[in-house]
């Protein structure tokens, strides 16, 4: 049956290259594609059970009712695995020579040369390319895709596993578990600060495909990362999945930073589970950017555990045509003197919708906690809508709440002030957007920032009618 | 280049419905300083508005024409390219917009695509303005007005035309809320850029910015005309005399038109 494309923007990343798949599950989801899954991937026997487990807590429970419309998911119609090629290359040139193709077209190698210390780069549902810098391997940095790690680093990888987003979460956290694939795991020793970024970029290429990557990220005491993460994908005229969980655990003194450039294709179903433990003196800091997808649900969250943890979520969402941001943040205080910031940027327009949905939570040792919240929406038509759902659950009474939500559109006194400089309209208001998201775009990476400016011009171009 | 030259003719104009303006004619020519003044109320930043084009403002009637172009024909942005400035009395605030970044653009969109001035070039004459208008530095990377005092937001928009270098700048109550310093400083900026290559067309309620800038042609409007013209000793009769001898020669009992902020 022919389907109509999803009306969309400009959307630079929708080429997709030929299937050159050496392994390609059928569609759809049973215990046997769990099975075969792990089979495949040789796993331990605990991981086996892990899976097992976790597609049985997929199977009963519900689909969310709450959020975006999830009604045209369809779990049947997606693959859940597909390996792309048989080895990881260590050197570009051990990477086929199509997946080659795509991430020049992306920009990954020359990024490497200039500015990261390490890249993993994921195909589908396996990482194809992975490289750190020597220093950084020296000091006991380990950065490698999730599988090997499970194989080389059993017992770190045991201990920590499942611990942050256990499968019982939610559906997604669940479903991810049974069929997880690929990601990041990154460990970074006691006091090493590793002062330049480690870079992680995801593509999925089929159609319907499925992608389950799974993180795990472990900041040992007083040590420092700052991990940053890109995604795209083509246009397709159906859907395909992604559907990720991340863990990060930043043990007393370290600080970790997780910056997320997501550019998904207008077909996507991005439902992200993103979670933070943060223990004494901890800073996780969550810098999230999500442009792209036909319906995002993410909510980056910190549980502080213990006295003086930091939490940080600075995010934007830009909501297009067709497409649906429900996006925010948790803040978790539970314990004495911690503190929480979240600033929340999003930008509707032709029709979009954003929502910003969030939770501050104080428990009952949270005394002298502190958070503050800071939504801000820019509508850029009457088409378009925004939504904000603040959710908070107080249990004592030692704490500070300061909540600001604010609504706005371009305005005309604005409009007129830059044009009667002689900046015509589109440029004018393209400003105004950039000036909006400028407290985002600032604690980018220079690279990364010169890149989002990049997007949200494209994101603009006919936003003028 | 050739001389500007600056025409309006018969401009009526309306907001929200009502007459404002009704049949203004002006002739500005490079090289000439023109005051507009008159008591609040007047129409004389209607008269301001309309020029630049502010969608509030509905030309019903009359010219505008730069250079021999049709003014009323160009958008708002097309008016600024073609050489018009206007210094507003309320500048709009633009956050996360650097001062630097928006003055850049917008030169960049006035020498047009392929001509864009080289960054260097441009962060020296920058400084050099804002030097010469005893503007902090910081200005450069602050956010486009946000969180500027009054004075500073005065001195900012003269800073603008400094860089741009239009052919006809408004100034439209650049020196209210200024203090005595903050005014001469203002009216050497102007002084400055006194060629034949620009006109000026200063609007006021007061003649002591006149005192700095001594202006070749002023203007009294009253009930959405200029209802009267003379030199720079006009501004000084006023100043000493007030409105009110002016209204009774003319014969005019109520010189308001618009409600003026």
């Amino acid at each position: 049956m022919a389907k109509v494309l999803p009306e969309m923007e400009e959307y630079q990343y929708g080429f997709h290259d030929p299937d050159i798949a050496v392994a390609k599950l059928d569609k759809g989801l049973s215990r046997k594609t769990v099975e075969q899954i792990s089979m495949m991937k040789n796993e331990p026997g605990w991981m086996t059970d892990f899976r097992l487990r976790a597609f049985e807590i997929f199977q009963q429970k519900p689909m969310p009712t709450w959020g975006g419309d999830l009604s045209e998911l369809n779990f049947d119609d997606i693959t859940y695995y597909v390996k792309p090629t048989e080895k990881k290359g260590r050197s570009w040139d051990e990477v086929p020579e199509e997946i080659k193709r795509t991430f020049d077209r992306l920009g990954i190698p020359e990024a490497e040369q200039k500015f990261l210390a390490g890249v993993s780069a994921q195909y589908e549902s396996e990482v194809v390319y992975h490289s750190m810098r020597q220093d950084l391997e020296k000091m006991g940095v380990i950065f490698m895709d999730t599988d090997s790690a499970l194989r080389e680093y059993p017992e770190l990888f045991k201990e920590y596993f499942g611990t942050v987003v256990p499968p019982e979460d939610n559906k997604f956290a669940a479903l991810n578990s049974a069929v997880w694939s690929g990601g990041s795991f990154i460990y970074v020793p006691k006091g090493v600060r590793c002062e330049i970024p480690l870079q992680a970029y995801f593509r999925i290429n089929s159609e319907n495909m499925g992608q389950f990557e799974r993180t795990l990220i472990i900041c040992d005491e007083d040590s420092f990362v700052h991990y940053v993460e890109g995604c795209t994908a083509p246009i397709y005229s159906t859907n395909s999945l992604h559907s990720a969980v991340v863990e990060i655990i930043v043990k007393s003194g370290a600080r970790c930073r997780y910056t997320t450039i997501q550019n998904w294709a207008p077909n996507i179903y991005n439902l992200v589970t993103k979670r933070a433990v943060a223990y004494r003196n901890a800073t996780m800091e969550w810098v999230d950017g999500n442009i792209g997808s036909k319906l995002t649900m993410k909510y980056p969250s910190v549980y502080m555990m213990e006295e003086g943890a930091k939490a940080m979520v600075l995010s934007i969402a830009v909501a297009g045509r067709g497409q649906h941001q429900d996006a925010g943040a948790k803040v978790v205080h539970l314990a004495p003197n911690t503190t929480s910031t979240i600033v929340s940027k999003s930008i509707s327009k032709h029709g979009g919708k954003t929502t910003y949905r969030g939770l501050a939570s104080f428990g009952p040792n949270a005394k002298g906690a502190k958070a503050n919240i800071k939504c801000d929406t820019l509508i850029l038509d009457d088409n378009s809508t925004s939504d904000t759902i603040p959710y908070n659950e107080i249990m004592n009474d030692d704490v500070t709440l300061e909540h600001e939500a604010s609504v706005s559109k371009v305005s005309e006194e604005q409009l007129f002030y830059l044009m009667s400089r002689g900046i015509p309209e589109e440029e004018a208001t393209r400003m105004i957007v950039m000036g909006f998201i400028e407290p985002f775009t600032r604690e980018l990476p220079m690279e990364y920032a010169v890149e989002m400016n990049r997007l949200i011009k494209l994101e603009m171009e006919g936003s003028i009618g | 280049m050739s001389k500007p030259d600056f025409v309006i003719r018969n401009l009526h104009v309306q907001v929200e419905g009502k007459e404002i303006l009704k049949g203004v004619d002006l002739h500005i020519r490079g090289g000439e300083i023109h005051a507009i003044m008159g008591p609040n109320g007047t129409g004389k930043s209607t008269l301001a508005s309309a020029i630049m084009g502010h969608p509030h403002y509905e030309v019903t009637e009359g010219e505008i024409l730069l250079d021999g172009q049709n003014v009323l024909e160009m958008s708002v942005d097309e008016r600024a390219r073609a050489g018009l400035f206007l210094a507003m009395q309320y500048p709009a605030e633009v956050p996360g917009v650097s001062n630097a970044n928006f003055i850049r653009t917008a030169l960049n969109a006035r020498r047009g695509e392929g001509n864009e001035i080289p960054v260097l070039q441009f962060h020296r004459r920058l400084v050099q303005k804002m030097k010469e208008l005893s503007i902090d530095p910081s200005f450069a990377e602050r956010y486009l007005n946000e969180g500027f005092s009054g004075g500073e937001k005065k001195r900012n928009e003269i800073l603008q035309m400094a860089m741009l270098e239009p052919r006809i700048a408004i100034l439209d109550e650049i020196d209210s809320g200024l203090d005595i310093d903050a005014l001469k400083i203002v009216a050497n900026g102007v002084n400055q850029l006194r060629s034949d290559n620009i006109g000026f067309l200063i609007i006021t309620h007061y003649q002591r910015l006149l005192n700095y800038i001594v202006p070749d042609v002023v203007h009294v409007m009253m009930q959405g005309r200029i209802v009267k013209s003379g030199d720079a000793k006009l501004a000084e009769e006023l100043e000493a005399k007030g409105y009110d001898w002016l209204k009774q020669e003319l014969g005019i009992e109520d010189e308001t038109v618009e409600v003026e902020a």
